[in-house]
Parts: structure tokens; sequence; C-alpha cells
């Protein structure tokens, strides 16, 4: 495992003087995060390789050419030389050389969009497990998770089985956030009328921090969730802890939930009307608006019409 | 608001009532208590010394490129003292509020105070502190005697003011944005900001965009076209080279920012659904747009900077500046590829693996002739004999800073790390090691190299390096704590937290803003000790740390006119060819010099914006047509004026030159 290596080789001198502190960018809990810290830890590593020596020159040369030293090679007027030029143009185009293929790799590997599957991951997805589901709606300031395999919902709390891969599919209500949950992956921006995909897999089970990444308003600080990581029977037995308990979400109560609040605890839906995260991503959830698929669809036809004589 | 009001009151204070003024907030009342007295203060002695004639005679109608350049750099020290108490008050909020303790500052005035800092620092700060250095540097280093529009010169100040000035009234009367320095709906739409505080952000913004816009024109065209005889562009100072890229910058960025307000205000005013969440709207349009201008923007701030380090290693390391041409193909380089990276600000917003793709390796590629300089600079200092005097020490303080800097913004340009690191402190962090560790560090370098020159004795050296140290350390200090903390998982503009662990990384960088404040009160004490000891500091030639462009040839504070003759060019680094050649400084042949007039016109035309503004604010629409009628005619008005012009007498050039002659020889006879 070169990458981990790699991680406890940063982790080491830093958890020396940093003992006390949680890097949690550097200690995940999810393999999309774990590659994600790795390609920075090694991006930092091949920076390192330039920006090391040029800190020592700027000290030596600093040092060596003070006028007090009166340095015996002082020459006014030399001011070029093609091999340093050479140099200058070529070291630092070599490192970008390397670390542009490295993320042009790293980007598509762990684009948001690609699904997490045994082929990509073959330590934390066992092969042919069914994708988990999961439609986040960010709120004015909370978090709603619909399951729609399930049929139920919670706010600010999420949970989610090991091992298993988790279509997050985003949007957001009125304002525009960011869904962070450090330990697992990487963060995506929620957007009213338009929806985001995050894929990724929690590898062991714990209660992580989530929360928006983005400001949002007055109640942006307190928009924290939980996301569980569990073992297949625990969240069997949480789905139907949900179920046996929760309420209904329906158009009514969403409009409730939609009212802007804040450090709003965490609660749970039982019944879940099953067009409501489409009517939110599609903008009509309130009595009487249009959705926005319709409005389209109709502009659509009347520019396709022919224009009267 | 108060229903009750009668349809003349409305129609004459618009939305602006009694309660608009936050007299029960006593933080804001201690602040107005503290600013009117030290106003007061300021004003009575300027009363009492009877300065106001010559204020108005020799600086607020001037259009002397030099005085212009001082007054933008007042402008900007006046604004620092402003966005570092943000600074101050934000560190403490984040030092104190903890768990059960929500701190001092409710999000709704917390909120205000990171959108004011953002916004300040970057438009009242360091946009003044670059186009002052510019406006007083650039035109004596091409050897012209002013800008090309001396009075377009003078009119983009005094906008720059009356943006900053509106900035300030939202203060006290109503409240500032609360939605992050560069408005980002939805928050910054009617819906989520309904009161007046995203509306001095937009005028504030628009007017100083005016301002900067034309100075930004005026700039590129004196560059092109007044250069002395003999002044190739290859020839040119790396300071002017980095101002005709940063000018050139900011003539193609600023009507992306203008449009991109100007359509939120519609959006504000008029109820167009540019941006909004709903009917079409759409806040990604906005996004690209702020950082279609906002990319470039950072980079209009920092090449300035690069040109003085530039000039500043190549004079104290008493040698020619290392490879001049890689350094001007790395600046035009630079103004180009900002043009390309913009997406990097938000990879997060779901464009796609091949997008993000393109934009991570542009972003990567402006570090190669970032780099480049980096390495030129140092081989100036390579062969040299550098002398460590305030403006060198900075050099170096910017070197090793920057260098580091750079680094974490090429680790936040690999898409994936950017995935975890967007929106962290890590990126808080990365963004002021470059603006404080590049511009701040740079315009310090700049203030204590170019300051004897605008007013004749250095500043003090002792003062200097204390008030470096200080931001040195306290820059370290009060930023490798948001480092980790962004390692942490922890992001920005939060204004609690309930996990105990970071408390002491945030106590942290609060003594670190405290050495920073100790590093700015030691400049100050250094202006003024200078001012004290300036016999003692006094320089005579004009030229101090033996310079190597046209501006050291010149007395010390320069002429009006700058150049009783204008220069010959025969070699880069222009000076010290001409100290080579044995100069001889001519003692007879002067003619009169033509110079323009001094005008109030740009103060009238700015305080006219200024109504405008505070009008448009608060729905004051009477105010805000009148006072745009008086814009449109003072305009047009001043263009009929055709008294513009004065003579210098060929006797008055005479003097001047004569008397810097007998210093010049009376400094040479000296022990």
């Amino acid at each position: 495992m070169r990458s981990k290596f790699l991680r406890n080789l940063l982790a080491a001198p830093l958890a020396l003087s940093l003992s006390g502190c949680h890097l949690v960018l550097l200690h995940s809990a999810g393999a999309v995060a774990a590659r994600q810290s790795d390609l920075m830890i090694a991006s930092v590593f091949l920076m390192l390789l330039i920006i090391v020596p040029v800190l020592i020159a700027i000290a030596v040369i600093a040092w060596r050419y003070r006028a007090s030293a009166n340095p015996p090679d002082y020459d006014p007027d030399w001011e070029h030389s093609s091999t340093l030029e050479f140099v200058v143009w070529a070291a630092p185009l070599m490192i970008i050389v390397a670390l542009g293929a490295m993320t042009w790799i790293g980007t598509h590997q762990l684009d948001p969009y690609r699904p997490v599957d045994h082929a990509d991951y073959p330590n934390s997805v066992a092969p042919n497990v069914k994708p988990l589901r999961i439609e986040v709606v960010s709120l004015e300031w909370k978090w709603l998770f619909l399951y729609p395999d399930y049929g139920i919902a919670t706010v600010n709390q999420v949970a989610a089985p090991v091992g298993v891969p988790i279509q997050f599919h985003l949007t957001a209500a009125t304002m525009m956030d960011s869904f962070f949950v450090p330990a697992i992956a990487g963060q995506i921006y929620t957007m009213p009328g338009m929806q985001t995909v995050l894929h990724a897999v929690v590898d062991r089970p714990g209660s992580y921090r989530g929360f928006s990444a983005n400001f949002s308003g007055s109640g942006f600080t307190d928009m924290r969730f939980r996301f569980l990581g569990m073992s297949a029977g625990d969240f069997a037995r949480w789905v139907a802890g949900v179920k046996a308990h929760g309420g209904t979400l329906d158009r009514a109560a969403y409009l409730r939930l939609a009212v802007p609040s804040r450090a709003e605890p965490i609660h749970d839906y039982a019944i879940v009307s099953p067009d409501l995260y489409s009517r939110i991503l599609d903008r009509c959830i309130e009595p009487g608006t249009t959705c926005m698929s319709r409005t389209m669809a109709r502009d659509a036809v009347r520019q396709r019409r022919p224009r009267e004589p | 608001m108060t229903p009750h009001r009668s349809a003349f009151l409305h129609f004459l204070l618009g939305r602006l009532t009694l309660s608009a003024i936050p007299y029960d907030n006593p933080i804001i009342v201690w602040t107005f208590v503290v600013v009117a007295a030290l106003g007061a203060a300021l004003l009575a002695t300027i009363t009492y010394h009877r300065l106001w004639g010559h204020l108005w005679r020799e600086w607020f109608t001037s259009i002397d490129h030099k005085r212009i350049g001082i007054m933008y750099l007042v402008l900007a020290i006046v604004m620092l003292l402003r966005g570092f108490a943000d600074a101050v008050m934000m560190r403490t909020q984040q030092a104190i509020a903890f768990g059960g303790d929500l701190g001092y500052l409710p999000p709704h005035h917390y909120d205000q105070i990171f959108t004011a800092h953002g916004s300040i620092m970057i438009f009242f700060v360091a946009m003044p502190l670059i186009v002052g250095l510019m406006n007083y540097v650039m035109p004596m280093q091409i050897g012209a005697r002013d800008v090309a529009f001396p009075f377009l010169n003078n009119f983009s100040f005094w906008m720059t003011v009356a943006g900053a000035v509106l900035f300030m009234l939202s203060l006290f009367i109503g409240d500032f944005a609360r939605t992050g320095w560069l408005g980002y709906p939805p928050v910054s739409e009617l819906r989520q900001s309904p009161g007046v505080g995203v509306d001095y952000y937009i005028w504030g913004l628009q007017i100083a965009g005016v301002g900067t816009l034309l100075s930004g024109i005026n700039m590129v065209v004196t560059i092109l076209k007044m250069r002395a005889p003999g002044m190739t562009l290859m020839r040119m100072p790396v300071f002017t080279w980095a101002a005709l890229c940063s000018n050139a910058l900011i003539v193609a960025a600023f009507p992306i920012l203008t449009a991109a307000l100007a359509l939120l205000a519609l959006d504000r005013y008029v109820g167009t659904h540019f941006f909004t969440s709903s009917l079409g709207g759409n806040v990604m349009m906005y996004i690209n747009l702020i950082w279609i201008w906002g990319h470039p923007e950072v980079y209009i701030l920092i090449l300035p900077m690069f040109g003085v380090y530039s000039e500043v290693v190549a004079t104290f390391s008493g040698k020619r500046l290392f490879g001049y041409s890689s350094m001007v193909y790395a600046t035009v380089a630079i103004m180009i590829l900002s043009y390309l990276v913009w997406l990097h600000h938000f990879f997060t917003m779901g464009s796609g693996a091949d997008v993000n793709s393109f934009f991570a390796l542009t972003t990567m590629i402006i570090s190669i002739p970032t780099g480049v300089k980096i390495f030129n600079w140092l081989f100036t200092m390579y062969r040299g004999r550098v002398r460590y005097d305030v403006p060198m020490l900075w050099t170096i303080g910017f070197l090793f800073t920057f260098t580091i800097g750079g680094m974490t913004g090429v680790m936040l340009s690999v898409a994936p790390a950017d995935f975890m690191l967007h929106n962290s402190l890590f990126v808080v962090a990365h963004f002021h090691n470059v603006i404080i560790g590049g511009v701040v560090f740079g315009a310090f370098a700049a203030i204590n190299y170019w300051f004897p020159k605008a007013f004749g004795f250095r500043l003090d050296p002792f003062w200097g390096k204390v008030s470096f140290w200080f931001w040195l350390i306290g820059f370290w200090v009060a930023f490798t704590p948001l480092y980790v903390l962004g390692l942490m998982g922890v992001t920005r503009r939060l204004s609690h937290f309930t996990d105990p662990r970071l408390q002491i990384w945030f106590q942290i960088a609060a003594v670190g803003s405290v050495l920073i404040f100790l590093g700015i009160l030691a400049f100050l004490v250094q202006v003024y000790v200078s001012i004290r000891r300036r016999d003692a500091l006094r320089d005579a030639t004009g030229d101090p740390w033996n310079g190597r462009t046209l501006e050291w040839s010149t007395s010390s504070p320069p002429p009006a006119y700058n150049f009783a003759f204008t220069p010959l060019v025969h070699d880069r680094d222009a000076w010290t060819d001409m100290k080579r050649r044995g100069f001889v400084r001519p003692a007879s042949g002067f003619q009169p010099i033509h110079l323009p007039k001094n005008t109030g016109a740009g103060v009238v035309l700015g305080a006219l914006s200024l109504f405008c503004g505070f009008g448009l604010v608060w729905h004051i629409w009477w105010l805000a047509g009148a006072a745009f009628v008086g814009i449109i005619a003072v305009a047009i008005g001043n263009s009929f004026d055709t008294h513009r012009d004065r003579h210098v007498p060929a006797e008055e050039v005479d003097r001047v030159e004569r008397e810097y002659r007998r210093r010049l020889a009376a400094q040479a006879s000296a022990p």
C-alpha cells in the first residue's frame, strides 16, 4: 500500500507536532476521501522536490551574497545564462507535467459523477452490491435526506451501511449550499432547480460530521448533520426504527419544514410522498406552481411552431 | 419601516428611517464615538493650522500623478485600519465562541464583518495600494511628466474615495451586506437580503469601479504613448512592464464585474431574474461572471508587486536583474493565463471531470512563469552584493512566504484535493498567504523604497525592521493554525463552534492577529518617527539607494514637472547607464514646461456620485436622479473648460534645478 505509506509518512511528523488535533482530511473513513487525500499528499511531495531546494537556495544565497561579506565573485553586469534560463523554465515545467498527468487521471477517477464500484474500489466494495440511493435537499438551514428505496426520510441525520456504494442526488430548496462529510468524500454544491450527484462509500462504522461548507445565510453555522456508518444489520434495524416511529412527510409537512430554522433537531419520517423530491427539484412543490420542466417543454413547443404569416 | 410614514416623508427619505441608525449596538456606538472623536480632532487640527486652502489647492484638486499616488496610498492605509479592525473582531469571535458560548457577535453582525473585511481589503486597501504605487512611480520610470490624461487620474481617485465613503457609511447608517465578499446569490438576492446591505456593496463597488477602469485605461495609454525617446518596450523597467500587464487586465476584467453587479442590481431593483432561484434565474451565471473578473483581479494585485520586488532585488543586489526577457515573458504569460483559470474557484459546482481537469491544468501552468520569477530574483541576488535595507528585508520575507503560499495554491488546483479543501480554512490561509505575503509585503517594500523619493527623507530603518518582523512572525502565527484547521475539516464563515479541540488553534491565530496589529502600529510609529527625525534621515541626492531606473535621476521630492529635460534612454536600467557614462546635469537651456492646471471637477463628480449612490441605496429617488443629472451636467460643463494649461517659466525651472545642483554639490563635498 504505497498510498498508505505516503500518508503515514506525512502524518507522522504532523502527528508529533500537532498531537491532540484530528486531521480528518488525512484520516478518512471512506475510500473516496482516502484517495482524494492521497492525491493531495502526493502533490505535496511532488512539489517539495522543487520547493525545498528553492527555500534552501533563498537562505544560502541571501546569506552568502550579503554586502558585509563582500562576495568575491560580485559581477554587476551578470544578467544572463542560457543554461540557468533553461533550467528555471524546465524544472517547474517537469513538475507540472507530472502533477498535471496525476491530476487529469485523478480528476476523472474521482469525478463525483463516477459510480463507486468493486472494479475501482476492490477493498471497500464487494462485487455486485446494489448501490443505495439517497436524495438530499438543503433547506434553510437543515438537511433533508430521502431514501426512495425505503420510502423514509430523515432530517439532519443520514445513515448508510458500510461497504455499500452510496449515490447521493442533491438539490436545494432556495439557497446554495455545499454538502460535505469530510471523513467520507469531498463536497458538492446543492443548487435550487438543479441536481448534482456524489458517489461515495463508507469503510468503517462510526458517526461522522457533516455540514454545509458554503455560506447560505444567518443560520448557516448550525447547518450540521450526522453521517452514520453502520453494519448491514444495524442499518436494517435503523430503517425499521425510522419506519416504526417517524411521522409523515407530504407536501404540506415539507412546506412547514422548509420554513427557515436554526439548529433543527434530528427527526424522521416513516411515510414520504413518492414525488416529493422530483417536485422539489422541479420547483413545483408549493401548491399552484408550475413545474419547471413543464414550462420549458411549453417554451420548446412554442419556439418550434412556425411564425404566423 | 413604520407603516404610518407620510407619503411626503417617504418621498423625501425613501426607506431611510431613524431605526436605520444602529444606536442599540454598543460596538457600533463606541466605534462611532471613537471615529467621530478622531475625525473631529483631525478636522480641528487642519482648521487650527489653516490647512484647508493648502489641502484643497495643492492636494485635492491636484492632477499631479505624484500627489494623486500619495493620496491613493493614504486612502489605502486608512482603509487598512478599518479592514484590520474587522479581522481582529473575527479572530476574537472565533477564539471565544465555543460550546454554549456564542461569542459577542451574533450571526447578523458577524456575517457583515467578514463581508466588509474581504471587500474592503481587496477593493479599498489592495487596489489603492497598487494604483497609488503605479501612479507615483510609473510615469517617472518612463521619463514622462505626467500620465496621459491627468484630469481623468484625479477623477478616478475621487470615484474610488466615493466608493470607500459609501462603504464606511454603511457602518453607521443601516448595515452592510451579509453575503461574503463576492456577494454570491441567492444570499445577495432580494428574498434573502431585503435590506440595504447588498445595495451599499453594489453601489460602492460600481462607483469605485468607474475610477479603477478609467485609471486602468489612463495608465495603459501612458505606458504605450509617453515613454521617453529610446525607451523601447524591452527597455522598460520591470515594474512598468508589470503595471502595463496589470492595467491591461483591469481594462479587460473590470467591465465584467460592472456587468455582473449591474445584473444583480436589476434583480434587486426592477425585479428581473438573472440570478434568482426561480423563474429561470441561475446562480451559476453570477458565479462564473464574478470569477471571470475575480481571478484576473488577484493577478491585477500581485503583478505590480512582482514589479516592485524586481526593482528592489536589482537595486539592493547592486546588479542588473537576471533574465529580464524571461521576466517580461513570464509576466505576459501570467496576464494571459489568468483569464483561463476562473473555474478553479468552483470545481465543486458539478462541471464534470473534463472541464475540471482543463481548469486544474491551466491553473498549474500559471505556477511555471511564477516559479521562473522566483528563480530570477534568486539569480539576481546570486553574484550580487546584497544590502539588507528594509525594502530588501520585505523582499526576502516575501520569497519565503510566497513560495509556500504558491505550493498550497497548486495543492488546491489539484481538483480532487480541492473537493476536500474547498471553502475550508485551508483556502483562507492560502489566499492570505499569497495576498499578505505577496501584495502587502510588496506594498511595504515599495513604501520603504520610494518614500525618500516622495518626501526627500528616508523612513526610519529601526521601526521599519520592527514592523517587518511583527508582520512576518504575526502572519505565520495567525495563518499556520488556519492551515491546520483546514486539514481538520473546518470551513470558513462559521460564527461559532462545538468541537473544543479546535479552540486552541483559533486562540493561536488570535495571538497572530495581535502580532500583526503591532506590525501595523510599528509602521505608523515609523512614519511618525521619520517625520520627527526627517533632518537626520534627509537625502539630498534624490538617489539614496543607488537606484537603477529613471525616477532616481531627479530630485527628491521631484519637481511638479519631474524632469527638466526628457531623458534619452540607451539601455535598460537607464539611470545606472547614465551614471556610468558620467551624466552631467545640464545647467542651461531650460525651456518653459507645459503642465495641466488643477481642477476641482474630480472632487465635485466624486461627491455627486456619492450622493447618487446613497440615494440609490436608500431608494431616495429624487436624490439619486438629481445627483445623476448633476454628474452629467458637470462632466459636460467641465469638457468646455479650455483653460487647462499652465506653463512653468524657464526661469522657475532654472531656479529649481540650480537649487538641486547646489544640494548635490553640498552633499558631494560633505565628508
